[in-house]
């Protein structure tokens, strides 16, 4: 507990703290990134990046271990990464873009047929003298325990550079990601700017490998822009949302990591940004899952009062129990059933303002459709008192001859 | 040929029969356009036995059928709550999913891996097909002799009752299977229960999933589920030859693949294998790459042909 507190206030060390800075930002930029492909509908398109990494990076241990004995080069690693990233982004588009199997089945082929060759590459460089082979297996879920300090230091800086990147071109990416035809008719390139989307997915994830691993990293494009969906309707806000949930993901994480030996970085961050999302989705005011619930049984109960009322009004007895229930504690019933004055005066206005609706409804039924849930809010709410003036006008005759 | 029996014939029958399997439930994947559900059920099956495992205190298999079927629920479930409630796209609430029960998996996984047992996170990832090693199998005799027989691997038997019950599940559910990835709309309409069967489809994918969880792990296995059932969707219009085409892949890829990385590094002259179960993936994306190149139905119907 105490070692937490020490990591999460950064006196554990500049090693430490250089480490999580670095998650940070890379968490961020991940989440700047995978919000636009989540708003390009292309959420998963990552996992294929990540997983056709591993070949490559075996590869470039290999080279890199045939020149000097030690595989491990966190650059040349990492270009050989990007390398056979960029093959199997190509190998999706192409097999989605020029065959009749959809984009799913192309990312799900690619990804497991780039990570078996990586596996079979793995097992060469395990019959080989190279040194430093339990390095690669750090790729896979993560480990910044053992991280070099120059390994931190670049992954931070590629995470900035990144994060600039995205501040540059978000607009013209936001546009691709609503209206792709209208930036076309607006000059932009929307080929390129998909280009570029994918090689930002693609740098980020790379980046991201030495951190949370290759099997994890797609998580970070993936959950904080989720969750951040949760608070905004604005686009901007929230990219700078999901950059803030990752980072704050990533800086759980990556703490709690250093509190015991051997915890794996990767899924701690992964979970944290778990519980992130899990809290949106539970608590977020508008989309939530709890919201959404009360907002349902509110809806509920405005339709049984109502119904119970207009039943009192035409004198029709009421049998369903949460409208009895919703009735009695108003005080329009008595435990007996029978109407209150209470409720009668209510149940007079209730059936006075169903007339109302039913007469807007059939005078501008067009505008009556663009009302959520008209006939259940007050109509003194929605029209204005000009608007309820006419409307009693026009109803009055129909009152008089009854 | 004792060599062959001791180190090769179990692994190679086990291969075969995962790869096929797989292959079969892949068809339906790849026509419902849901591969990636194989994607997400494969990884959220390590959650799935490690749990089992911690509760049970051994590699039982009824116990991590049990916990690969209840994992593969959980993660449906979970995808469709988060779906529905929270109006998340359907790809995206998948991936929020099965990376965080993944990770769940590979926590416990470490945190167990300080106390000893026999799993880890290497074996989860690339399976190891080459330790079913038969020792009693020395000839021809083992296999007539009760005594041998009984030091057969288990994961063979596994492997060959999880075929068995999805094939049973395919041939009994063939018409309501196809209606349901055809057309679900109107297998609802006739009463097909296309929900029901999708459940139960994943279900089963979730069983293939962790029989091939040892042997090959649990990302290779997602190459046995699609890469052969895509290949062959490239080949046929007809949904019987299409099964027949994948079934064939997956028995090429499995027989090639282990062959190659047995002794291919032989033929080349160093002293070493490779992984089996990642060169039978390899294999199988190779089919789809060919497929993809040069299959007589590889184009979309209705789009025009480049002259």
């Amino acid at each position: 507990m105490e070692t937490w507190w020490r990591a999460l206030t950064f006196t554990l060390g500049y090693n430490t703290s250089v480490v999580t800075l670095g998650a940070m930002l890379l968490a961020a930029g991940a989440g700047m990134v995978g919000t636009f492909v989540l708003l390009r509908k292309r959420a998963l398109v990552s996992d294929a990046i990540s997983h056709s990494t591993l070949p490559g990076l075996a590869l470039a241990f290999i080279v890199v271990g045939l020149v000097q004995g030690d595989g491990r080069l966190l650059p040349a690693l990492l270009l050989g990464a990007a390398a056979s990233a960029a093959l199997g982004l190509w190998a999706v588009q192409m097999i989605s873009a020029h065959t009749r199997l959809g984009e799913d089945a192309a990312i799900g082929a690619v990804l497991s047929t780039f990570f078996a060759f990586g596996v079979v590459l793995i097992t060469v460089i395990q019959s080989m003298a190279v040194t430093g082979q339990s390095g690669l297996t750090s790729y896979l879920v993560g480990a910044t325990a053992g991280m070099l300090i120059s390994e931190a230091q670049l992954i931070a800086a590629c995470a900035l550079g990144l994060l600039l990147a995205m501040v540059v071109w978000r607009r013209d990416l936001l546009l691709l990601c609503f209206d792709a035809d209208f930036a076309r008719t607006q000059g932009l390139n929307t080929w390129r700017l998909d280009l570029l989307l994918l090689m930002l997915l693609m740098a980020v994830v790379v980046i991201g490998l030495k951190v949370t691993g290759l099997i994890l990293v797609v998580a970070l494009t993936i959950i904080p822009p989720v969750a951040a969906r949760f608070w905004t309707d604005q686009p901007l806000m929230m990219v700078a949302l999901a950059a803030l949930l990752g980072a704050l993901a990533g800086y759980l994480g990556v703490t709690l990591s250093s509190v015991r030996e051997g915890l794996p970085t990767g899924p701690l961050i992964v979970l944290a940004a778990f519980l992130l999302f899990l809290v949106s989705f539970l608590f977020s005011p508008r989309r939530g899952a709890l919201a959404s619930l009360l907002a349902y049984r509110r809806l509920r109960r405005r339709v049984h009062l109502r119904q119970g009322l207009l039943a009192v009004a035409h004198e029709e007895p009421i049998f369903d129990g949460l409208t009895l229930k919703l009735m009695r504690r108003r005080g329009y019933l008595r435990r007996d059933g029978v109407a209150t004055p209470l409720g009668l005066a209510a149940a007079r206005d209730a059936e006075h303002e169903e007339r109302l609706w039913a007469l807007y409804r059939e005078l501008h039924p067009d505008d009556a459709l663009h009302r959520e849930h008209a006939g259940l809010v007050p109509i003194g709410q929605v029209l204005s008192a000009d608007a309820i003036m006419a409307l009693e006008m026009q109803l009055a005759p129909t009152e008089g001859a009854r | 040929m004792t060599d062959f029996m001791t180190f090769s014939l179990v692994p190679l029958t086990v291969a075969v029969i995962i790869s096929m399997t797989c292959a079969l439930l892949g068809n339906f994947l790849v026509l419902r356009r849901q591969s990636l559900i194989g994607d997400a059920i494969s990884h959220v099956a390590l959650p799935g036995i490690v749990v089992s495992f911690l509760l049970t205190g051994m590699l039982a298999s009824s116990a991590m059928m049990l916990g690969a079927g209840a994992s593969a629920l959980v993660t449906v479930a979970m995808i469709e709550l988060i779906r529905r409630l929270g109006r998340v796209e359907g790809s995206a609430a998948m991936g929020v999913v099965f990376t965080s029960l993944f990770a769940v998996g590979v926590l416990l996984l470490e945190w167990h891996g300080a106390t000893g047992v026999h799993l880890d996170v290497e074996h989860a990832l690339y399976g190891n097909l080459e330790s079913l090693i038969w020792f009693e199998g020395t000839g021809p005799a083992a296999f007539f002799d009760p005594v041998a027989l009984a030091d057969l691997p288990p994961q063979l038997g596994r492997a060959a009752w999880v075929g068995l019950a999805v094939v049973v599940f395919v041939v009994v559910f063939r018409r309501h299977l196809i209606l349901g990835s055809f057309d679900p709309d109107f297998a609802a309409s006739v009463r097909a229960r296309p929900a029901l069967i999708d459940l139960l489809l994943v279900t089963m994918v979730a069983v293939a999933a962790i029989a091939a969880f040892e042997a090959v792990g649990s990302i290779i296995v997602i190459a046995m589920f699609i890469c052969p059932a895509a290949a062959a969707r490239l080949m046929t219009n007809r949904l019987a030859a299409q099964v027949a085409w994948s079934q064939l892949f997956a028995l090429v890829s499995a027989v090639l693949g282990y062959l190659l990385a047995g002794h291919g590094p032989g033929w080349l002259g160093f002293d070493a294998s490779l992984s089996a179960a990642g060169m039978i993936a390899t294999l199988a994306g190779l089919i789809l790459g060919a497929a993809c190149v040069a299959g007589p139905r590889r184009h979309r119907i209705g789009v025009a042909r480049e002259a």
